[in-house]
């Protein structure tokens, strides 16, 4: 692989929308990347604004669910949790939570896995218990691993969305939670998961994915008007970036306007039936 | 069989210093007037379990009542860190608290365990993960049929399960319904249980999705109508986003938090037996 100087490669798409932030730009990407799916176990946070995104712009029948026990949820605004009471009440079945790890999820009924990170490293391992703060500090103490390792492990495919920067992006993980690709190719076999791990990461500069010989996590595409350099500079470890690095299509007007719509949608405010 | 009784009584009976408490409720129907009631009677150097700590073991940490935490996802869900857990990890204040740490899936299974009164439980799960280092509840074990390799996890029977549920009739059967997350297990892997409701009914009705909980698996049955509050309880209230979100500067500063704590909870007598001021 080699890089590739900024600004020479992709095309510029002029149809879309001109006025977006480069969060925007990151979950209309998120959600563009489940238009494939039919099922999709989902964190709260940005996995939880991307899969909603999807259902309300590229794959309307996307099967949402949520580790609170809730398959096909049709929320009309962004849950702030992931047991918020509309979850569970558009839903198509509510089952109880060992249920739902143990028959739906590693029973292999999962098609995609969309996870956030506190930090992740070149093979897309992640790491959301402790980092570490340097000599004579205690760690630095994140949630844990919530559902994270065994959705990495038992759905059929791993998608990624974060923010992209060096504290996130790291050369080496203080504590691995969630294996996404180990040390490289063949981890996941010897270690006998099921599913195939990340296949994308999403952040608000572009999108990485893994090489199919080194698992190892390459640029592939920038979003519009940003610089491989950019990249590289947010980036903790030496990037290894495409031959060829594309450019992501810009958000379009709908989907801008169904992003913001769910949004403002799910503003929390005192609850009250 | 189980007693209506009052909230009061009910703690003071059924919870004691160093037991292992699980309060459990995913996202819904989280006990939170009993962990009150808790704090009010200051029963102390307790193990406490449950699956995401939520605010509810935030302000159990922070009111110093807890020595060890059993857990899988420790944060504020869609608002950030609970800064009085971490304060107790990064800093040991108001003490240290000591944790047995997993995933939600080996979590899960180790009530399912418990409720079925077997050492452990399998799951094919931690592949990969540092977790194992960090707790001696997680180990391996060979499937004698096909030769695989599986994660164990410890069975988790709490001294004491407490949840929250919708109704219970006159005889303390009790019926809940919505999220039910892994309260069944809980109760079921507990050597003793309390349960508060919202309201007591002439009869259950039976709800689509709805777990009875027999009076003779229950000690005590308490109401306590709001006692999910912040969290809540699907047919009667809606999660207080709102409250969550209002947690995050509370938290932060241990004065406020004490403050807070002082106000709310330890000052709240004539709420002892009823929910929080909305």
């Amino acid at each position: 692989m080699t890089a590739t100087p900024a600004g020479t490669t992709g095309t510029t798409e002029t149809t879309g929308a001109t006025d977006f932030t480069s969060d925007e730009l990151m979950e209309v990407n998120a959600a563009r990347a489940l238009a494939d799916a039919t099922t999709c176990f989902v964190g709260i946070g940005l996995p939880s604004t991307a899969a909603n995104l999807a259902r309300a712009t590229v794959n309307p029948g996307l099967v949402l669910i949520y580790e609170s026990g809730t398959i096909g949820s049709k929320p009309t605004r962004l849950p702030l949790s992931i047991g918020d009471g509309e979850l569970a009440e558009t839903a198509d079945a509510v089952v109880p939570v060992p249920e739902m790890f143990n028959y739906w999820l590693q029973g292999g009924r999962i098609d995609v896995g969309f996870l956030g990170a506190a930090q992740v490293d070149r093979y897309a391992n992640i790491n959301t218990t402790v980092v570490d703060r340097g000599p004579d500090k205690p760690e630095g103490r994140l949630p844990g691993a919530g559902g994270a390792p065994e959705i990495a492990s038992n759905c059929g495919k791993v998608l990624m969305v974060l923010r992209h920067s060096t504290r996130n992006f790291v050369e080496r993980l203080d504590f691995v939670t969630t294996l996404g690709h180990g040390g490289g190719p063949g981890d996941r076999k010897r270690l006998g998961m099921p599913g195939a791990g990340p296949t994308a990461v999403i952040t608000d500069l572009g999108i990485l994915r893994p090489d199919p010989s080194t698992a190892e996590l390459v640029l592939t595409e920038v979003h519009p008007d940003v610089t491989v350099e950019r990249v590289r500079a947010a980036t903790g470890w030496e990037l290894t970036v495409a031959d060829t690095v594309g450019t992501t299509e810009p958000p379009t007007p709908h989907e801008l306007a169904a992003l913001r719509a769910l949004k403002a949608a799910g503003k929390p405010g005192k609850e009250t039936r | 069989m189980a007693d209506i009784r009052s909230l009061q009584d009910a703690v003071a009976d059924l919870v004691h210093d160093g037991d292992t408490v699980a309060m459990e409720g995913f996202t819904h129907l989280i006990p939170y007037a009993a962990a009150h009631e808790v704090i009010r009677q200051g029963i102390t150097d307790l193990t406490l379990v449950r699956m995401t700590p939520d605010v509810i073991y935030d302000q159990l940490i922070g009111a110093g009542l807890v020595r060890k935490l059993v857990f899988s996802w420790g944060g504020n869900p869609g608002v950030g860190s609970l800064h009085r857990f971490r304060d107790a990890v990064e800093n040991g204040w108001p003490r240290p608290l000591e944790l047995d740490e997993h995933s939600h899936a080996g979590m899960a299974n180790r009530y399912v365990a418990g409720a079925s009164k077997l050492p452990f439980a399998v799951l094919r799960g931690y592949r990969g993960s540092d977790i194992p280092t960090r707790t001696d509840t997680v180990s391996t074990v060979v499937c004698p049929f096909t030769g695989e390799e599986l994660a164990a996890v410890a069975a988790l029977n709490p001294d004491v399960t407490v949840i929250h549920a919708q109704q219970a009739d006159r005889a303390g059967n009790v019926q809940m319904w919505g999220l039910t997350g892994v309260q069944k297990e809980a109760a079921l892997a507990a050597d003793r249980v309390l349960v508060t409701v919202e309201e007591v009914v002439e009869e259950l009705a039976p709800r689509p999705g709805g777990i009875v909980l027999p009076t003779w698996v229950i000690d005590a049955v308490s109401v306590v109508p709001g006692g999910a509050h912040p969290s809540y309880a699907t047919g009667y209230s809606t999660r207080d986003n709102a409250f969550y979100q209002a947690w995050d500067p509370i938290a932060r500063d241990r004065e406020a938090f004490l403050k807070w704590i002082e106000e709310n909870v330890r000052d709240n007598v004539r709420n002892s037996e009823g929910a929080l001021t909305r």
